[in-house]
Order: structure tokens, then C-alpha cells, then sequence
């Protein structure tokens, strides 16, 4: 539910949270597209995302990653479309973790990868084929989680596919990114697609689950999407595992008693504000057009002075120039120096915000920025994560 | 038609405690501290008084809510007493509402006493600011600090006024060794430690561009004064200080929300200023305001509010700075006390502390940092941040 209110969308759409299992990215796909094409919804945001954090000293802490992909399934024109899919679910236990533990625990990996894996990804898609009448050949594309390198390769022979129709894993730039893994390799393969393409995405966990993509003439449109490709590209390294572990809390980082004294979370204010707080929503006033964070009653701008005349104005989707800022090392932070600034909104609008991603050395007044939804902080004692919308230089 | 209070009501006893890290001192103990000398000073007794109002600001850390903590520990005998608090403009708004008082007419002598005890805290710094701004202010503030948040100004002015990082900050260390300086000759003061500009430019950074002695100390302490009709000054002392002008801005908004304010000013000090120098008479400030004491809770701070209270023409501060103008020997000295820098910043007793230099220099009681023949002091405290803030300006004069 957080996403649509971080999104803005309106409450009277249906909103509805998948998991419990890793091909829920999948599962959660079909669902949408069932709905779509039930004629029950028009368009579905579907949002798979995960971050997986394994125990120290864990294959997990090795293999996976953090990652999510978004997906508009829709009625209307589409860049693919689907024409088939086989699911397979089996109560396969090769990860597991009981209410109120952090860390998977895991049956031995050589089974995991014999018995599970190595099986229902070729099950799933070769079931797809049957069930369409198709034969690999016929595919420009055929991705499927890369978890296993070797068995992934293998599995792609087993089914007879080249190695050109196997997608380039970005196993090995993001990890195993669990529920989002699948869906974030087709977005890779659709950015590598030709119009008349066919691709199979398959997923795995507790069985696995294969759709059949055609992709259509759409797909030429470009759009201004940063999908999978330009976000690696813009990348920027951590530059310690220790700085990860500490944000992740797999790894207790002393970071002071200030960061002890942030005070509890309101909830009852929390929900009066949601849509300032989590979906960056101020105020525009009606008589004299001025955009206004946090939202206001009485217009600020100077001579104006309007009450009540305001309409809510979304900050969240605007971009933003940086007017000023500091590097503040007495701030707690897992990582200082902690970055802020004051953003100027394209559109009017200004408001001090947290600026994340960046470096404090390449930073400069009036660079470009644009927001992002992260976490604020951790209320401890209230076991309450904080969320808001920070800024972010501009990724290109 | 509204008069002002200039002239109306005088100061004729001040204390002081010493500020620092009183580790073996409470609230209480710096209270009575200041309140003694207070009322030593003026020859009074505390059944002279007739109202008090008491300043603080961290009460969460410090005294708890209410005036009771003033009136249990100095047991007063049930008068009426306020408590005040407007960040760091506290002290002053204590002074504010007993001058106020005491020139209403409704009471002839009162006592404005600030207090604060910060090293109480646990951690360096003022308190974390996310729960100090309100409930709703706190769901969207983002993870800020006092230093980070003036540094802001810094990097801003440095931008306009095409400074670069080495030059703004040069500009920025004169200001901090002048009020070292000044600090490392008083008593009283926490800091007592000259400093040159090459050691202040290369202290640790604490919120870039600003480094360790751009920043005021923190510290605990407690000072006070005794205010009275000012045709009776006379009856306690040959030489009471007069209160000119004592005005307070309180911010619209406008800074934060609309895209017009600069960065690089603080509205609040020009129109608090503006209106003290109205009520005093003061048509120039650069040549008629003997001295000052300002809120420089950092150096930038400092800067501006030099620009702000027209002490230096806008944008052009460092030609002042560098030219050695509000220096102890300077044309118009600022901070001859060393200022927040070196006796830190109680938030509660601050601006009483700066009231209380002015007493001393305009006596010819200061020592020797004594200024020769000041005739007018001003003080300025500025709570909040540069974008949204509360400021007081006091001016005094013989």
C-alpha cells in the first residue's frame, strides 16, 4: 500500500500486496493480466520489488541483490503482449524462515539445484511450448533467473535454445533480486527486442511460472524510461561492503547517541499527512499559482496571502535544481556526511530536502536533481521505518 | 498610537555565571549563580520583586516545563512568574516581557533570568532537531542539523558572491580568531584559547564549509537582570542602562516557502533590526551602534547578520572582516565578549549574556576588553534556521 501512496494514486484503486514466495513477480504479473483482460481493470501497476539480505557468511550474502521493476499492463496499444503461460507450483522448501526471523534458513544447495531449479524452469517453459504448439527456435529471447551459472547455461541447452536466444543474465550486475529478478530480466530483454520478437520469461520459486511475449511494432516509440540498462549504467559503487551491511542493519553500526534521540513516529499525524509525506504533496494556491512545501492554508508568497484556496500539487514527479547544500558530518548516518540541500522545483516550490546518492565533492550549486522514495530513518523502540522522498543527483 | 519603550525602563543589576561544560552543576546551582550576583549588583532584595519572567529553551533536557523551576529554586515568595521560550532568542524574550511589563506600568522592578543546562544532553551539538519543529514538521524533516543548516548559507553565499571555497572560507576564519580573541580575555567565557586563521582553516570539517571553530561551543549557563521603571534607575545605581528598542521577527514563511528569499540574509534581522534603529532614533547603524553582541552561532552567521543589521553594505561584509573593523580595536567591535563562539550557547541564557556585556562595556566595567566610551549596544539572537526563524534585536544605551 505504501507505493500507492508514495505514487499518489487515487485510494479507489484496487491495491493489492503479493509475496511469501519469489516468483511472486510473476504470479503477480498473470493476475494483472487475467484482471485486464477479465475486463475487471483497465491498466495495472505492477511493482515487484525486493531486497534480500542474507545471513553473514551465507551463499545468499553472496548471491542476492536488491532490485524492482515496474510493469503497465493495460488494454490499450502495448510494446508486448502476452500469448501464453504455463505455471507450476510445488511446496519445494529450499528456503524457509519462520515469523520473526531475519535470515533464511536453506537445505543443501547441491538438492536445491538438482531437484528444483535445474528442473522447473525447463518444466515450466517446455509445458509453455506444449501448450502453445511452439518450439524454442521460434523464440527471439528465453530468460529465466540465473541463479546457478553453470545449471543456467545447461538449462538452456537442455531445452535446445543457442546461446544467443539466452538472455545476458544480469545475475552478475545485481545478484538474484528474488520476486523482482524475473520481471527486471524482461524489461532487459525488451529493451533489446526488435517489433515481431518473441521472448518467454520464466520465473523460479516454489515451482516456477513461463510467459510468452510477443512484442509488437510499439515498441519502437521511444520513451523516456530508464528501465534496467541506463539505471546500471548510471551506477555508483558503495565502495565498501561494510557501508552496505551497516544500511541493511545485518551489521549494528555505532552511529551515536543522536541517532538514538529522532523521537517516535506519529501515525495518527502520519495518516492525517500521508499524501505530504509519502506522496511529496504540497499545496498550489488557486489565486496566485505558487507551489508550496509542506502544504499550507494561507498562501506564503508575499502579497498574496489567499486562505483556503489551495489545491494539493504533487512535488514527487517534478525535477528540481539544487540552490544550496552541506555535507554534514554531525548529523547521524551510517554514511556521513549526511547530504542536504534546498531544492528549486521546476514549476515553483522549494523545500530543504535529504540528498542521497551523492558525493559531496561533485556536488554544486545549481546542479539538477530528482526525487526518490527512501527510507528516513528506523524508530527502534517503535519498530516504525520512516519514509519520505529525497533528492538525488540527476542520473542521466 | 503605540509609543515604544525607549527610555522607559533601565537595567540596574546583571549576573552572570561562568559558561561551560559544568559537569558539577545543575540548572539550579547556575540559577542561583546568576540571580545573586543579579540582585548583589542592584542592591535589591528578592522581596523587592514584583514580577519575573524566566527563559529556557531545552526544557526536555534541562528544567522541565513552567516558571516553577525558577520560583521553587529561588524560592520566590509567590509572585507572578513566566516562563519563555523562543529558541535562541529566549533569553531575550525574558528580558522583552519584563521590560515590557515594567513599561506597561503594571510593575516596577522584575527579573528576566535564562537559563540552560546542555551538557545534559549525552551527545555533542545542540539536541537532534526532528521532534523540536512539531508533529508535522517532523514526519518531513530531513536529517538535518543546526551546523548543516547554516553551512547552507555559507555555500550559498560563497555562491553568489563568487567567493571560493578557500576565500569564503578565509573570510569566515577572521571572523571566528577576532571573537577568540576577545573570548580568550574573559573570564567568564567557556573558550578561552586565541586562535590564528591558519589553525581555523584547517580544523575538522563539521558541516562543509564549516569547520570546527566556525562553530559555537555548547555550554551550560545562566544570566540575568533586574529591570525597573527608569525614573527610579537612579534611586539603585549612578549608572543604570537604558533600553532603547527591543524588538522581536518572528518569520512569515515566505523564506522557506517562496523562491524569492536568497539564502544569504535572514529576513527576520533586517526587519527586527530595522524597527529597534526606528525606535532608538538610529538613522545610521554602521556609525552610530557602538558595539554589538550577535548571534553568531556560526561564523557565517556572523557575516550576514553584519550585512542584515546594515553594519556592512550587503554582499561586501569581508572587506570589513578582513579590514579588522568589528575587532576589540576596530571601528565598530562585535563580540568583545568572544560572543556564542567562545562562551558557547545556552540557548536560555544567551542573549541575557549578551545584555550582559553591553552593561559592563557601557559602565566601563569590561576589563580589559573595555571599549572606549561606547554609547549605544545592540544584541541580536536568532533561533530557527536561516530559512524559518525568530529573531531579537536589543539595543541599549546610557
Amino acid at each position: 500500500m505504501i507505493v500507492a501512496t508514495a505514487l499518489d494514486l487515487r485510494p479507489d484503486i484496487r491495491a493489492a500486496d503479493i509475496g511469501n514466495s519469489i516468483k511472486a513477480g510473476t504470479t503477480g504479473l498473470l493476475s494483472a493480466i487475467d484482471a485486464v483482460k477479465a475486463g475487471s481493470a483497465r491498466n495495472v501497476l505492477l511493482c515487484a520489488s525486493d531486497s534480500r539480505v542474507g545471513k553473514a557468511g551465507s551463499s545468499q550474502e553472496q548471491t542476492c541483490g536488491d532490485g524492482a521493476a515496474a510493469l503497465l499492463i493495460g488494454d490499450g496499444e502495448a510494446i508486448a503482449t502476452l500469448e501464453g503461460s504455463y505455471s507450476l507450483a510445488y511446496d519445494f522448501v529450499d528456503y524457509w524462515r519462520t515469523q520473526g526471523e531475519r535470515y533464511d534458513h536453506s537445505w543443501e544447495d547441491r538438492w536445491i539445484r538438482d531437484e528444483g531449479y535445474s528442473r522447473f524452469i525447463p518444466e515450466a517453459i517446455s509445458g509453455l511450448l506444449n501448450k502453445c504448439g511452439l518450439q524454442v527456435s521460434d523464440f527471439a529471447k528465453i530468460v529465466y533467473p540465473a541463479i546457478y551459472p553453470r545449471e543456467y547455461a545447461a538449462i538452456g541447452k537442455k531445452l535446445g535454445a543457442v546461446e544467443s536466444q539466452i538472455e545476458e543474465p544480469i545475475f552478475s550486475a545485481v545478484g538474484d533480486t528474488g520476486t523482482a529478478y524475473p520481471l527486471m530480466m524482461l524489461v532487459a530483454a525488451l529493451e533489446q527486442a526488435k517489433p515481431g520478437d518473441k521472448i518467454i520469461v520464466a520465473s523460479y520459486g516454489n515451482g516456477s511460472e513461463a510467459l510468452y511475449f510477443q512484442v509488437t511494432d510499439a515498441l519502437k516509440t521511444p520513451g523516456d524510461r530508464r528501465g534496467i540498462e541506463k539505471h546500471l549504467a548510471s551506477k555508483k559503487e558503495l565502495g565498501s561492503y561494510t557501508k552496505y551491511a551497516g544500511f541493511r542493519e545485518v551489521l549494528s553500526v555505532d552511529i551515536g547517541r543522536r541517532s538514538e534521540d529522532i523521537g517516535d513516529t506519529k501515525l495518527s499525524a502520519l495518516w492525517r499527512e500521508r499524501r505530504m509525506v509519502l506522496g511529496m504533496c504540497g499545496s498550489k494556491c488557486k489565486r496566485c499559482g505558487t507551489p508550496q512545501y509542506p502544504a499550507q492554508i494561507i498562501c506564503a508568497k508575499p502579497g498574496c496571502g489567499a486562505v483556503g484556496e489551495m489545491e494539493s500539487y504533487r512535488f514527487s514527479d517534478k525535477k528540481g535544481t539544487l540552490f544550496t547544500y552541506s555535507g554534514d558530518n554531525l548529523a547521524p548516518s551510517p554514511s556521513p556526511p549526511t547530504i542536504y540541500g534546498v531544492v528549486e522545483f521546476e514549476g515553483g516550490g522549494r523545500s530543504i530536502l535529504d540528498i542521497t546518492d551523492a558525493d559531496l565533492d561533485s556536488m554544486e550549486v545549481g546542479m539538477p536533481v530528482e526525487m526518490t522514495f527512501r527510507i528516513r530513518y528506523h524508530d527502534i523502540p517503535g519498530s516504525i521505518y520512516g519514509y519520505l522522498w529525497k533528492a538525488t543527483p540527476g542520473r542521466g | 498610537m503605540a509609543e515604544g519603550i525607549k527610555d522607559r525602563v533601565a537595567i540596574i543589576g546583571m549576573g552572570c555565571t561562568r559558561f561551560g561544560e559544568q559537569w558539577d552543576k545543575g540548572a539550579d546551582e547556575l540559577m542561583v549563580e546568576s540571580f545573586t550576583e543579579a540582585i548583589e549588583d542592584a542592591g535589591i532584595e528578592k522581596k523587592d520583586l514584583d514580577a519575573v519572567w524566566f527563559g529556557t529553551s531545552y526544557e526536555e533536557v534541562n528544567v522541565g516545563k513552567t516558571a516553577i523551576p525558577i520560583s521553587v529554586t529561588l524560592k520566590l515568595p509567590f509572585i507572578p512568574a513566566t516562563r519563555v521560550e523562543n529558541w535562541c532568542a529566549t533569553g531575550s524574550e525574558a528580558l522583552r516581557g519584563a521590560c515590557y511589563a515594567v513599561a506597561a506600568g503594571a510593575y516596577d522592578v522584575c527579573l528576566a533570568l535564562g537559563v540552560e543546562k546542555l551538557k545534559d544532553v549525552g551527545y555533542g551539538g545542540l539536541p537532534q532537531p526532528e521532534t523540536q519543529w512539531g508533529t508535522r514538521q517532523r514526519l518531513v524533516e530531513p536529517n538535518k542539523t543546526a551546523p548543516g543548516t547554516f553551512a547552507m548559507m555559507a555555500t550559498r553565499y560563497f555562491s553568489q558572491y563568487k567567493l571560493g571555497p578557500e576565500e569564503g572560507k578565509t573570510m569566515l576564519a577572521h571572523v571566528s580568531a577576532k571573537s577568540h580573541a576577545n573570548g580568550a580575555r574573559h573570564p567568564k567565557a567557556h573558550l578561552r584559547r586565541a586562535v590564528t586563521v591558519e589553525q581555523i582553516m584547517n580544523a575538522p570539517i563539521i558541516a562543509w564549509p564549516l569547520g570546527l571553530f566556525d562553530c559555537c561551543g555548547v555550554s551550560d549557563g545562566s544570566a540575568a537582570a533586574i529591570v525597573v521603571r527608569a525614573d527610579m534607575a537612579k534611586d539603585f545605581r549612578p549608572d543604570p542602562v537604558y533600553v532603547k528598542a527591543l524588538q522581536i521577527s518572528a518569520s512569515s514563511g515566505e523564506e522557506m516557502l517562496y523562491t524569492e528569499w536568497d539564502w544569504t540574509h535572514i529576513e527576520a534581522t533586517g526587519l527586527a533590526a530595522q524597527r529597534a534603529y526606528d525606535e532608538t532614533g538610529i538613522k545610521n547603524p554602521r556609525d552610530e551602534v557602538s558595539m554589538a553582541e550577535v548571534h553568531d552561532c556560526f561564523s557565517i552567521t556572523e557575516a550576514v547578520t553584519m550585512e542584515d543589521l546594515q553594519f556592512s553594505p550587503r554582499g561586501r561584509v569581508k572587506d570589513d572582516v578582513m579590514g579588522g573593523r568589528f575587532n576589540l580595536d576596530g571601528a565598530q567591535p562585535v563580540q568583545p565578549d568572544g560572543g556564542l563562539k567562545c562562551f558557547g550557547h545556552p540557548v536560555g541564557a544567551s542573549g541575557l549574556r549578551m545584555i550582559y556585556e553591553m552593561y559592563k562595556q557601557l559602565q566601563g566595567k569590561a576589563g580589559d576588553r573595555q571599549l572606549k566610551d561606547p554609547r549605544i549596544g545592540l544584541t541580536h539572537n536568532m533561533g530557527g534556521i536561516p530559512s524559518v526563524n525568530i529573531v531579537s534585536v536589543v539595543i541599549v544605551g546610557l
